[in-house]
């Protein structure tokens, strides 16, 4: 069965089905189409982690037609251990987002669900890719659902926000379509990605090819200093949109370091790691900073994510397994505790339409049920041991500590950092008297609240205390990507 | 047989000539209530023309006249799309143009005239036959474009287009002239082998090549000959902005390809660098001027200025690739998405427009999603194309003119061309923004005729499906490209 192309198209023809049948006055069935869709979407990918080989770093569950012979490029289809997790936990956390909607949304509900499914399609397709062009296509198609989402759906001051990250992206990207076109080019007509991986390339040309990846993924991660886009886009956006930008789209640009300037400019990869490693530390100490002074809660978590991105991109420059798997992990577990976060969020927001700290206060007192579950999902964003938080960042410092001591020592200031801004945070809203009529007449979360959050709960937990089923799935891939890159292709 | 007397190369430009003769004469004794029944005969000798295209279709290059004219695979397809882009600029005004007065005869006879210069340019092998085509185009447009009588800026706009139209083709007959006067022949064939021989003074052609090319870009709007792209865009009645937006397009392609590629091969060195000249300037003034625009016309004249630049790129690899048919039929490609694109936008624009209101303005499209989701979509589709965004055809179209400057290793002017198209992209993303993140000022309701509102949905949807497809039409470039030169 072709499970990659059905994760594609599943939660598309879903989307464009809501479309078509969507009218005001046919609100459940628009529901039902969209959770059914986001379930099946879902379904499909299980396939690929239960018929996944553990013993090989290959691809599997390759797909390989022709799409464009005059420029010789393909459809061509493949996961491996570090992307198939990706493909479940984007299908995962469309589930969450549908559900997270369901009452909330009431203007253009069916344009609203079908863009997060059409989005949710076409980022499984940037995961899945193995020709340059398929990726991206997939890569500047899954802008338009954000920017609609952002911008119809958003705050206040969505039109910015909207603009700005559909621009800011843009410009990342560009400069890698050159890049591609230049591969595609000295490699004497192909746009297959892995074909790239054996192309010797000169240390100058190398450079430039890093730095025109560079652009792309780290406009999207995103790192310091071209981050600027996400403060503005995670406040305004919808609840919804906030999820899947944090828990899955920042993750498209640290994949896209694995995939993409890893194995096919090592050698420039290695002489310029330690800028990486700087721009990482500066994200994850610097913006740990910024992050301890926001007023406003999604801002936070906003800063909160780049620094713990931060993280991500150090490991993944340390050249070793435990490094690259402590990233990838980090990566996951992220996408579990920021999307919950950003779902703590809209249960209050929507009660309060507020996001200021400073209009809460004694949350506690009127939502008791909330307050544990958002505990649980502030001690993961921290670090604490026991959640998913911990098993990325700890690996991640020690291989840092590996390489050098200081290295690791700085990597570690985070852990008291996030501590330190999630905690603050976590008191002035949730403890304390109540602050005021509207905080007192609060009312706790639902049941559909409540087992959104669970759910996720559970997984936080699940990983934090057994994180083996994960790493083994990347383990063999990590290992050969490493092996890849230790090679010279000067 | 002798094949200097067969008709068959001309015989759709014959077809097309007779019918509107006949059309000219039935108009005389139809009352105004039946002018629907010209409209029917327009579009039906488009049909014949696009039924005579398919039905006499030969891979083969066939000459005529003298190798005046040549019938090969590319004037099959250029003219192809130029019907189909005629016809639906028809089918999309029917309800504008007599809103205002211009369901004449004269509308439908102009256009088959312009449309017959467009055929003829795209035919022609000769640069008496080229300059002839070009002629009856334009006098026909300004004619249209003048056909708001009493609209001031009609009639402005009419005015530039005629001085400098006439400027331009001065240019033109001058820079033919010297060609002549160097090569000692007006046949395209002809020039290409004496230039070749080095018969000819090469000074004397280059001087007259400079002409040549100021002529075709004037036509094509390229900066710095583009000054009268956005009056005559915005003051010409919107379907003559399509009309001229579309069908010369793909003429003034033809024109490149005839007299650049074919004739003046050997002077590749030299055409390339002044395409290259005309083609940064465009992508960069026509972007960046196209954003501070607030008239929709005007913001799309813009945009067809960068857009003809970006078509321009694909020429410019003729320089030093190995196979410069690459990146002709990258442009071929481009000029043909440009063309299916164009139609749409201003299609958009006469749809929603109605007796005594022009939707011409940006302001018009706000909140169109409420209005009618369908059409906002459509737009949609409409404005990532021209962005370049995947799922659209103009993602392909950028992608393969961007691959030729690359192939060639010209890498700073790729830069420069994704740089542009990310500035492009800020005001068409407005236009998005202005249909669905806006409360709509104008809440009257859309009527548009059933054929009308069919073949605009077509319109837009073709973009996608090309977008996901594109293959077909590329192979289809390059197979008429190569069988053609």
């Amino acid at each position: 069965m072709p499970y990659l192309t059905l994760s594609i198209l599943i939660p598309i023809v879903a989307g464009v089905l809501i479309l078509a049948l969507g009218r005001a006055d046919r609100l459940p069935l628009v529901r039902l189409l969209a959770l059914l869709g986001a379930l099946a979407g879902f379904a499909i990918t299980i396939p690929l982690y239960t018929k996944f080989n553990l013993a090989t770093g290959a691809m599997q569950f390759e797909e390989l037609s022709r799409w464009i012979a005059s420029y010789n490029i393909n459809y061509h289809l493949g996961v491996d251990g570090i992307s198939v997790l990706f493909v479940l936990l984007n299908s995962f956390t469309t589930i969450l987002v549908v559900w997270a909607g369901w009452v909330v949304i009431d203007k253009r509900p069916a344009q609203y669900y079908a863009a997060f499914l059409i989005q949710s399609g076409l980022i499984n397709g940037v995961f899945c890719s193995l020709d340059a062009v398929l990726f991206y296509f997939f890569f500047e198609a899954m802008l338009i659902p954000m920017y609609l989402i952002i911008g119809a759906w958003g705050g206040p001051n969505r039109v910015y926000a909207a603009m700005k990250f559909f621009l800011y992206t843009m410009l990342g990207s560009l400069l890698m379509l050159v890049a591609l076109l230049y591969l595609f080019n000295v490699s004497g007509g192909s746009f297959e990605i892995q074909a790239w991986y054996q192309l010797p390339l000169s240390h100058k040309v190398q450079v430039l090819l890093f730095f025109a990846f560079f652009m792309a993924f780290a406009v999207k991660v995103p790192m310091w200093p071209v981050h600027t886009w996400l403060p503005d886009a995670h406040v305004e956006a919808p609840t919804g949109g906030s999820v899947i930008l944090a828990a899955i789209t920042l993750k498209i640009g640290a994949y896209g370091f694995l995939r993409f300037i890893l194995p096919i400019v090592p050698d420039a990869s290695r002489t310029l790691s330690g800028f990486v490693i700087a721009l990482s530390l500066i994200a994850v100490i610097y913006i740990g900073f910024v992050a301890l002074v926001q007023k406003d809660m999604k801002k936070l978590i906003a800063y909160s994510s780049i620094s713990h991105m931060g993280f991500v991109t150090l490991g993944f420059f340390l050249f070793s397994q435990l490094g690259v798997e402590g990233g990838l992990v980090q990566m996951i577990s992220h996408g579990f505790v920021s999307a919950a976060m950003f779902l703590c969020v809209g249960v209050v927001y929507d009660r309060m339409h507020s996001r200021q700290i400073a209009d809460y206060g004694g949350v506690i007192h009127t939502m008791p049920r909330f307050a544990a579950l958002f505990m649980l999902f502030a001690m993961a964003n921290s670090g604490l041991p026991a959640t998913s938080g911990f098993v990325g960042e700890f690996m991640v410092i020690l291989a840092a500590v590996k390489v050098n001591f200081w290295l690791g020592f700085g990597a570690a200031v985070t852990l008291i950092l996030g501590a330190a801004y999630t905690l603050w945070m976590y008191k002035r809203v949730i403890f304390g008297k109540v602050a005021n009529p509207n905080v007192a007449a609060l009312t706790d979360v639902s049941t559909r609240e409540f087992w959104l959050l669970a759910v996720v709960a559970f997984a936080v937990l699940a990983m934090g205390l057994y994180p083996k089923p994960f790493t083994d799935v990347m383990h063999q891939s990590v290992a050969d990507l490493l092996a890849h890159v230790a090679r010279s292709k000067l | 047989m002798t094949p200097e007397f067969s008709l068959y190369p001309v015989l759709r430009e014959v077809v097309l000539l007779a019918a509107v003769s006949l059309l000219l004469i039935v108009d005389l004794f139809i009352s105004d209530d039946n002018r629907h029944v010209t409209y029917w005969l327009t579009q039906l000798s488009l049909l014949a023309c696009a039924a005579l295209t398919l039905a006499t279709f030969k891979a083969q290059p066939v000459h005529a006249f003298s190798n005046m004219v040549s019938d090969d695979w590319m004037s099959d397809v250029l003219k192809f799309v130029s019907y189909v882009a005629v016809s639906l600029m028809l089918f999309f005004s029917r309800d504008h143009l007599k809103a205002r007065g211009l369901f004449r005869g004269e509308f439908f006879g102009l256009t088959l005239f312009a449309l017959l210069g467009v055929m003829v340019q795209i035919s022609a092998n000769s640069l008496l036959i080229l300059y002839l085509g070009l002629e009856l185009m334009s006098l026909s447009l300004y004619a249209m474009v003048a056909m708001h009588r009493d609209h001031r800026q009609s009639s402005e706009a009419a005015m530039k287009y005629f001085v400098l139209g006439a400027l331009a083709s001065g240019l033109l007959l001058y820079g033919m002239s010297m060609v002549y006067g160097a090569t000692g022949t007006l046949d395209l064939n002809g020039i290409f082998t004496a230039i070749v021989g080095g018969k000819a003074n090469t000074s004397l052609l280059v001087f007259g090549l400079v002409f040549l090319v100021s002529g075709v870009a004037f036509k094509l709007g390229a900066v710095p000959y583009h000054m009268w792209v956005p009056d005559v865009y915005d003051g010409a009645p919107t379907p003559v902005t399509l009309l001229i937006g579309t069908a010369p397009k793909l003429a003034a392609f033809a024109f490149v390809m005839r007299l650049l590629v074919s004739g003046l091969q050997p002077l590749v060195a030299d055409w390339h660098a002044m395409l290259l000249i005309l083609s940064v300037l465009s992508m960069i003034i026509g972007n960046l001027t196209a954003i501070a625009q607030t008239s929709f016309k005007r913001m799309l004249a813009y945009s067809t200025i960068a857009n003809m630049g970006y078509m321009l790129l694909g020429f410019v690899a003729g320089i030093s690739r190995q196979d410069p048919l690459i990146g002709y039929a990258a442009s071929m490609f481009y000029a043909i998405a440009y063309v299916l694109t164009t139609v749409a936008s201003f299609g958009v624009i006469l749809l929603l427009s109605r007796t005594g209101f022009e939707a011409d303005k940006l302001d018009d499209l706000k909140g169109l999603n409420q209005r009618s989701p369908w059409y906002a979509f459509l737009v949609m589709l409409v404005m990532f194309s021209l962005a370049g965004v995947p799922l659209t055809i103009g993602f392909f179209a950028k992608l393969t003119v961007i691959e030729s400057v690359i192939g060639v290793g010209y890498y700073w002017l790729a830069v420069v061309a994704v740089l542009t198209s990310l500035i492009g992209a800020f005001y068409y993303l407005r236009i998005v923004k202005l249909m669905y993140f806006d409360e709509p000022v104008d809440t009257n309701a859309i009527a548009v005729r059933g054929d009308a509102h069919f073949l605009f949905s077509v319109n837009g949807l073709a973009l996608l499906v090309l977008g996901c497809v594109p293959q077909p039409l590329l192979a289809l470039c390059y197979k008429a490209l190569h069988a053609s030169f």
